[in-house]
């Protein structure tokens, strides 16, 4: 083992090797820093442990490489958030959740207009698409786990294939379907038929994982007293597990509450804020990024980023609440 | 000696009716995604019916995708096979990209990280997993491409003499590299979850009978992790291909809709089905929005494809190696 002396000459010689490499080569800037920093680590790991003794050579690069590989992986992710709060910081005040943009356009200045009726068509679109497939994926994973029945793997196979279609598939079909054939026009309903497609899978291999906690002995004690199957699903597994089944369910919302492709196809864009699903196109977070951004302009570049902050923070609120209800229940035995 | 084997009771459940409801109501329900699946397809199927008719087996070799013109003389003619070959090329560059990182992420929390802040990392790996691509995209479109962009111009000056790393122009900006770089950073997580769970499931006594044999921590993952967890790999990584393969905003974003079969990586000429299908489904003819069904169809078969492949592998490796 290295003690943190030993530790902190090779960093500081990285360091010293990184410097020279920056200013002697066209590397610029933090990033260009961090490479020449990364590389000369290696360096300086491998050519200490060359002295201390070469069995170890091989371990220390593989140490020094395998940190480094995830620090890398780590520099988009705090550029990411780092640049969505900086840039969204600016378009957010008091008007941008309760005005939508009916009366403004995006190339005004950013204290008029807002985007009260993304986030209520969001809210909408959202909800129904959860009261479609919340249901629906509870049933198939009780299908699985709890009647078990000679069905239980294709049910499973189908729910695996179904988290594999592809959003914008997902979008197309509702769109050959409903809306050609039933509506005849974009709505808020054919949105959240979309939505519920793509949300399905995830409660159902949640709830599956959830179910598979409860212990065998709760429900056979419940047969013993002479219960039925329908009793004992209704009313000792299912309560036993509820918070649970909650987090699946918020799980399947943060899952679908970003997503742009199908809602492009389907509810569109809108400007004006509406609860009304049947009637026209509604407005929606992701989709009002996507088209703030086709836009192409400094203020609506703006507004973007400040919708995009406010759905990231929906969506980290929604995690942290399902990690919070459920405690995650992970299948580790 | 005979001794006669009593034949063994023949257990019979018989359900009462409520419960017999009950079970056809249920399985009713499960087999709703059946139901979506079959309809998904035969939607497709039936609105794109009349392009497949038209077009027959050149829909999946043609380039083109060309409405038919004003006066009606030059005919319509659309083919998926540039989109086809660019959707594999973007997902082919972000596999290749995310799955070493993705192994060393996965190994580092599972064997380096101190265990005091491995709780704490995945947590933060699961929300990065729920990011959801639209933002993914305007990063990559604002942050990402300028700087992807230079890499680019130094690749190309150093290696330019390798053919994928050629250009016609040097112009960098919206190239297949950076949306495979993109994608990479997208489909990281869901490759990362599932090498770790391979990686943390490693037979215990294993390692440490490396350990006792006097290997090193690097010499054991090698012996014993690496090797387990290779199936859970393999299939992980074709389940991140799956998703990027169906990528449709963010690939929109930082990409140039191209209809041509364009192997040069760097070069601003690129495009996949899942942004074929956004990008003209605006202004789309009833025709071509025939055409796009078709594609829509082609997509589906294909990640649905990649994914039974996918999940195959995860289950089979989730019992360990034989």
């Amino acid at each position: 083992m290295q003690t943190l002396r030993q530790r902190v000459v090779v960093f500081a010689i990285a360091a010293a090797i990184a410097s020279i490499l920056y200013a002697v080569t066209g590397l610029d800037g933090l990033l260009g820093w961090y490479v020449a920093f990364a590389l000369s680590t290696v360096v300086a790991v491998a050519v200490q442990s060359f002295f201390t003794g070469r069995k170890s050579l091989s371990d220390r690069i593989a140490s020094a490489v395998i940190t480094i590989g995830f620090a890398t992986v780590v520099i988009p992710w705090i550029s990411l958030v780092f640049t969505v709060i900086n840039r969204g910081w600016k378009a957010i005040y008091w008007g941008f959740f309760t005005h939508d943009m009916l009366v403004n356009s995006m190339d005004e200045p950013l204290n008029m207009g807002g985007i009260s009726h993304a986030i209520v068509g969001t809210c909408v679109i959202v909800g129904v698409a959860t009261l479609i497939a919340a249901p629906l994926g509870i049933i198939a994973a009780i299908y699985i786990v709890e009647i078990n029945g000679r069905a239980a793997r294709f049910v499973r196979f189908l729910t695996q294939a179904m988290s594999g279609v592809p959003s914008i598939v997902a979008g197309l079909f509702i769109y050959s379907t409903i809306v050609i054939a039933v509506t005849h026009k974009n709505n808020g309903i054919a949105g959240a038929l979309s939505l519920a497609i793509l949300m399905l899978p995830t409660v159902a291999r949640t709830s599956e994982e959830v179910l598979k906690v409860v212990p065998r002995e709760v429900r056979d004690s419940s047969y013993a007293l002479g219960a039925t199957q329908l009793r004992t699903t209704m009313r000792v597994v299912l309560p036993t597990v509820r918070s649970g089944l909650i987090t699946a369910t918020i799980l399947g919302i943060a899952r679908v509450a970003g997503e742009t492709a199908p809602l492009l196809l389907t509810s569109q864009y809108a400007l004006r804020l509406t609860t009304n699903m049947f009637d026209s196109t509604m407005a929606s977070m992701p989709t009002y990024i996507f088209g703030a951004l086709r836009t192409g302009t400094e203020l609506s570049l703006a507004r973007a980023w400040g919708a995009a902050m406010v759905l990231i923070a929906l969506i980290v609120i929604l995690s942290i609440i399902a990690r919070l209800f459920g405690g995650r229940t992970k299948g580790r035995k | 000696m005979s001794v006669v084997d009593p034949a063994p009771r023949v257990l019979k459940v018989s359900r009462g009716t409520s419960d017999k409801v009950f079970r056809g109501v249920i399985l009713a329900g499960a087999l709703f995604s059946l139901i979506v699946l079959a309809l998904i397809s035969g939607f497709l199927l039936y609105r794109g019916f009349e392009v497949f008719k038209d077009f027959g087996f050149s829909f999946f070799t043609s380039t083109k995708w060309d409405a038919a013109s004003e006066d009606g003389l030059i005919p319509a003619s659309y083919g998926v096979a540039a989109m086809l070959v660019g959707s594999m090329v973007i997902a082919a560059i972000a596999v290749f990209v995310a799955v070493p990182f993705a192994m060393s992420v996965a190994l580092f929390l599972e064997y380096y990280a101190p265990q005091r802040i491995k709780s704490v990392l995945v947590s933060i790996l699961d929300l990065i997993a729920s990011i959801p691509s639209v933002i993914w995209g305007i990063w990559g479109y604002t942050i990402l491409m300028p700087h992807a962009a230079g890499w680019s111009k130094s690749l190309n000056h150093w290696l330019g003499w390798f053919p994928l790393f050629k250009v016609p122009a040097p112009i960098f900006e919206r190239s297949p590299f950076i949306a495979g770089l993109l994608l990479a950073m997208m489909i990281l997580p869901i490759i990362t979850s599932v090498a770790r769970e391979v990686y943390s499931q490693a037979p215990r006594d294993q390692i440490d009978a490396a350990y006792g044999l006097g290997a090193s921590k690097w010499g054991t993952m090698r012996a014993v992790v690496l090797p387990f967890g290779r199936g859970g790999l393999v299939g992980g990584t074709m389940l991140g291909l799956g998703r990027a393969l169906g990528e449709t905003v963010a690939v929109y974003l930082v990409l140039n809709l191209v209809f041509k079969i364009n192997f040069q990586i760097l070069a601003s000429v690129g495009g996949n089905v899942a942004s074929l299908i956004a990008g003209r489904f605006g202004e789309a003819t009833p025709y071509e929005l025939k055409a796009l069904m078709a594609a829509g169809l082609v997509l589906f078969v294909l990640t649905l494809f990649v994914n039974f492949i996918a999940t195959a592998i995860v289950a089979r490796s989730a019992k360990g190696p034989q």
